[in-house]
Order: C-alpha cells, then structure tokens, then sequence
C-alpha cells in the first residue's frame, strides 16, 4: 500500500507531463508533502501562518476557510524550501497558496474563491465529509 | 519580471487553439493580471485540469516571470 501511495505516475497527468524531465517520485519533499495529506483532512500550503499570512493570496483563502468555518492545518512554504518547490511539481501547479481536501488538490486561491462564491466549496466539504460549522 | 498582455495572449492561443483571451492588467503595471479564457477544449474538464491547461500554455512563465495572473476559465456559452 505505501509502495503505491508513493508512486505517482498514475496520477492523471503523469503521462501528459512535458516541463522538466524529473522523475516525480524522485523528490525527496513527497514523502512528507504525504504524510501531511494523510494525517490532515484539511490541508493548506500557504505564505505565512494562518495567523500571519505572508501574501495576499494565502490570506484571502485562510479568510474563505474562516468563513466557511472549516478547520485546516496550514503548512507555511516560506519555512522549507523543498516543500515550496516540492509541492508546485507534486500538484502540478505553479503557485501558491494550495488546497487540499482529504488527500484531493481542489485548487489555488481563483479557484477556491470562485467555489466559495457559488457554495461549492461549502458542499466539496460536506460531500467528503469533512465538518464545518458555518460562521 | 513583466510580461506583456499581448503575449500572454499569444501563448494561451498558441497552447489552446480555440482559445477567447480577455485580459486585463488589473494594476497597470504590467504584473497583475487577470485572464478569462474561454475554449472548447475545457469541456468536461474539472476547474484543475482546465488552469492546468493554460499554466502548461505559459510554459512555466506563471509563478516566476508573470507573478500575478487572476485566472478565470469557462467553456463557450458558459462564460459568467
């Protein structure tokens, strides 16, 4: 089971995949960007703390999830740099902030704004039964 | 570190054939920008896979050389 939790070349994109020819499963930051999605229902990579955020774009997504009233364990980049790199080649995004929802990436701060908006964010929640307490 | 609205532009249409392109430098200052992109090829795409399609269009260029670009993505007749 680990064995497949970290190969991730059947990720969707894996085969599509044409920037840079590093072997994903090479990064050594995976294993822990891992570990933190296991452990966390609600994960945000983010600039700064959830308390401090260090970027407009973290902080208006730390704000959304406040709203929402959604508990989230925030991992500020700016205080690894493997993790900051590792996580743009391991979503396949090129920025942060980056949420995460029960191991699923679900998007960076347009996204998760534009969810917010419509009450899908709400209902991605709920749907993966993750609590929220609506403020 | 700027890059020009026009070939913002270019790129996404080169990356997504079809692509409508409505961008608008939200500061004036050549960095911050935000793009609506309308094209067929998002059809049954999730909102991940269809930013993914225009970040791949960028070759790279989001995140580093275009610092900031508000991306809105939607499939012809579904634009808001």
């Amino acid at each position: 089971m680990l064995g497949f939790m970290n190969n991730f070349s059947w990720w969707p994109w894996g085969a599509t995949q044409t920037q840079g020819d590093q072997k994903m499963s090479d990064n050594p930051a995976f294993d822990s960007i891992q570990s933190e999605l296991d452990a966390n229902d609600v994960v945000l990579f983010m600039k700064g703390t959830p308390v401090f955020p260090q970027c407009g774009f973290s902080s208006m997504v730390v704000q959304v999830l406040g709203h929402v009233g959604v508990k989230f364990k925030g991992i500020d980049v700016l205080a690894d740099d493997a993790v900051r790199n590792g996580i743009k080649e391991f979503s396949n995004w090129p920025t942060i902030p980056q949420l995460y929802v029960k191991g699923e990436f679900i998007g960076g701060c347009d996204i998760i704004r534009e969810m917010y908006e419509a009450g899908e964010l709400q209902e991605t929640l709920k749907a993966k039964g993750v609590e929220t307490e609506a403020a | 570190m700027a890059m020009d609205a026009t070939e913002i532009e270019q790129l996404i249409k080169q990356g997504i054939a079809d692509a409508q392109v409505t961008i608008e430098d939200l500061r004036g200052d050549g960095d911050h920008y935000s793009a609506l992109v309308v094209s067929a090829a998002f059809e049954g795409k999730s909102r991940v896979q269809q930013h993914q399609m225009v970040y791949q269009a960028l070759e790279g260029r989001m995140g580093g050389q275009l610092h900031a670009l508000a991306l809105q993505t939607a499939v012809p007749g579904a634009e808001s």
